[in-house]
């Protein structure tokens, strides 16, 4: 009985820190993907994210200004990514992959010098200081990031229903015909939204080096801003659904090292491979015979 | 407005009448595009090098004697594009006809221990037998894994960009569960690794030449690739899909089968490489198998545009520069993450050059005969 309240614990406060890159990432893609483009570069973005957090925070001595560094780092790689595909007969899908390679190299590149010091991290607020237990306390231990997160989400939701900007990216993501006969500057919206997405996506990288884990290495992400696609497309477009979604991947991610902490050591990679499993039999139930998604904005090039 | 279609090769049977010289400008087109991207990846990584205080002259030097010098790099450098020209057959393939595959890692990582354990109890038949049976298992594990992506893709509806991706985590996953628990061999601490196939079994180099195995393999599925696509009905009608395929379903051509064939092929490619590394380098299966040239072969089938005879010197391109990386380090003291910042300036602007076709009018057909 103590032993499954402890996973339980363990899978919670797991689930709580497994999932904020995953929130930031999700989000960012679903603002871009609204916008009619897929950006797979947002892994890069949250890499080289990773590192400019990190590196500011151990120059400048502040961990917020590390944050910020990393949301201007990611849009300045998103932003590149939504100028060059603004050209004709580029495709979206593989100039991600390119920008994912670019932005990890980068990343790698300027990084080196930063594995070994140690910056300082973001406190989190101690949520659980009522508890006796330090146990329970510590995993009540929440990163201002998850909260910031959470209300980027509800904001998001709310400028997508009810700003004018919201609606517009909508017309250019839904029906690039209309958008045209409004005369919506269609590039410009599409630059704009992948570059915001992508400063997103480098505040999750940001929480990934000053956060949890922790610390800044070569094998820090394991592929977040690639699994935010299939987030997405499991969240239907709706940012509110992205913390649903990321906390179920979150609990799927953490329920390995939960069962590892009473003991239970087999199958820890296939445990690992939860999210992914989840991530696959969510896209067969939404594909439904090539059908685009409901929900789906209609014109995304995975849609077609 | 299909802003988002990838632009393969348009079949050539499609000329204007009157037009003899148009294959001709047609083909330039095809050379000078890419050209222009490598010099303005190069220019861009030049300016990087001196932004840094770096020469990019002693860089060029340098990779020139690390990939190419003497004998000695060219064997480091063929050795490295021996799985790569296997490995961007995963991509080119299915590339013909529109999808966009990226989970070859796992076809690699699957396919060498798929041949690793057929190998294990029949390891004394000596390797006449071993050899083919390990092919054969690493290409059809390969096959499966891909295969597997075409399916969902051809019957499903799947988006295969995200299906190959998340099936590469999940393979790699199976991989390190089966590595590090039951197939494991007790006596690998540091690295777990499967039992070894035995030395005698092992895949010697070319004689003379002292070349990776991997290569004449290669080039001869390479070949064997480039004749399927371009010279064969189901290679034309492969590319119809990819070209439309609203087209082909409308001329009744088999597109779920093309699909799904495709990629069995391609993962069978990808497949073979995990075997040949097992089979010429390691001997065993572990965690040296998932090297990342699952991921280098996509880069390398984009900058060849899918075409699987361009993919040989492409191969060869990008295995020299993982070869001069370890000399970069040494001399320049630059980081190995460089090699990676130039592939990624390498691909963008190989990516970007696409908006170049069509636009130059001398390149077009004239007349209308």
């Amino acid at each position: 009985m103590d032993s499954l309240a402890t996973v339980i614990v363990a899978m919670l406060a797991g689930s709580l820190r497994v999932s904020t890159p995953f929130l930031f990432v999700s989000l960012g893609e679903c603002l871009t993907e609204k916008s009619g483009r897929i950006n797979l570069g947002n892994e890069g973005a949250l890499v080289l994210g990773a590192m400019v957090a990190y590196a500011t925070s151990y120059e400048t001595g502040s961990p917020w200004c590390g944050v910020l560094a990393a949301a201007f780092a990611g849009l300045l790689l998103g932003g590149l990514h939504g100028a060059i595909c603004s050209m004709t007969r580029i495709n979206d899908v593989a100039m991600g992959i390119a920008f994912m390679l670019a932005g990890t190299g980068i990343a790698f590149f300027f990084g080196k010098p930063y594995v070994q010091p140690s910056a300082p991290l973001l406190p989190g607020i101690p949520f659980g200081f009522w508890l006796e237990s330090p146990r329970f306390a510590n995993a009540l231990m929440v990163s201002p990031l998850f909260i910031l997160g959470v209300a980027a989400a509800f904001a998001l939701h709310w400028f997508f229903r009810t700003t004018r900007m919201g609606l517009r990216i909508r017309i250019v993501g839904d029906s690039q015909d209309a958008a045209l006969a409004l005369g919506l500057p269609i590039n410009r919206t599409r630059l704009l939204a992948t570059g915001c997405g992508s400063a997103l996506a480098g505040i999750g990288g940001a929480f990934l080096s000053l956060c949890y884990p922790g610390s800044w290495n070569e094998g820090l992400s394991s592929g977040q801003g690639l699994m935010a696609v299939a987030l997405v497309v499991f969240a239907r477009w709706n940012p509110i659904n992205c913390v649903y979604a990321s906390l179920l991947f979150g609990a799927a991610g953490a329920l390995g090292p939960s069962l590892q902490t009473v003991g239970f050591t087999w199958g820890y990679y296939l445990f690992y491979a939860a999210p992914y499993v989840v991530t696959l039999v969510v896209l067969i139930i939404t594909a439904k015979g090539g059908q685009s998604l409901r929900g789906m904005p209609g014109q995304l090039s995975i849609g077609r | 407005m299909t802003d988002a279609v990838i632009a393969t090769t348009p079949p050539t049977v499609a000329t204007g009448g009157g037009d003899a010289l148009y294959p001709i400008r047609h083909l330039l087109e095809a050379l000078v595009a890419p050209m222009l991207a490598l010099a303005v990846a190069a220019s861009l990584f030049s300016v990087f090098l001196l932004a840094l205080g770096q020469s990019p002259l002693d860089f060029v030097d340098l990779v020139w004697r690390g990939a190419f010098g003497s004998w000695f790099s060219w064997q480091n450098t063929l050795q490295r594009a021996a799985p790569l020209l296997l490995t961007a057959l995963c991509v080119a393939l299915p590339g013909q006809l529109g999808l966009v595959i990226i989970g070859g890692e796992a076809a690699v990582v699957l396919g060498g221990l798929a041949a690793t354990l057929i190998a294990l109890p029949v390891a004394g038949a000596g390797p006449f037998i071993v050899l083919p049976l390990m092919a054969l298992a690493g290409s059809a594990m390969g096959g499966l894994w891909i295969g597997l992506t075409g399916w969902l893709r051809a019957r499903l509806g799947v988006n295969e960009t995200i299906a190959s991706l998340v099936l590469a985590y999940i393979g790699m996953a199976i991989f390190n569960h089966l590595v590090e628990g039951p197939f494991r061999d007790p006596a690998s601490l540091n690295k777990p690794s499967t039992y070894g196939i035995g030395d005698g079994n092992m895949l010697g180099a070319i004689p003379v030449l002292e070349v990776h195995p991997g290569i004449p393999v290669g080039i001869i599925v390479c070949i064997a690739c480039w004749v399927l696509v371009f010279r064969s009905s189901a290679g034309f009608a492969g590319r119809v899909t990819g070209g439309n395929l609203r087209a082909a379903r409308l001329q009744g051509l088999p597109v779920s089968a093309l699909m799904i064939a495709s990629c069995v092929l391609g993962g069978a490619c990808a497949g073979l490489a995990g075997t040949i590394e097992v089979a010429a380098e390691y001997g065993r299966a572990n965690a040296s198998l998932a090297a990342g040239y699952g991921y280098t072969g996509i880069l390398i089938a984009f900058l060849a545009r899918f075409n699987p005879i361009a993919i040989l010197p492409m191969a060869v391109l990008l295995g020299g520069l993982g070869a001069a990386g370890g000399l970069l380090q040494r001399r320049m003291g630059l980081p190995d993450a460089t090699v990676q910042v130039l592939q990624g300036m390498i691909f963008v602007s190989i990516l970007a050059s696409e908006t170049f076709y069509g636009r130059i009018r001398w390149f077009q057909p004239r007349g209308n005969g």
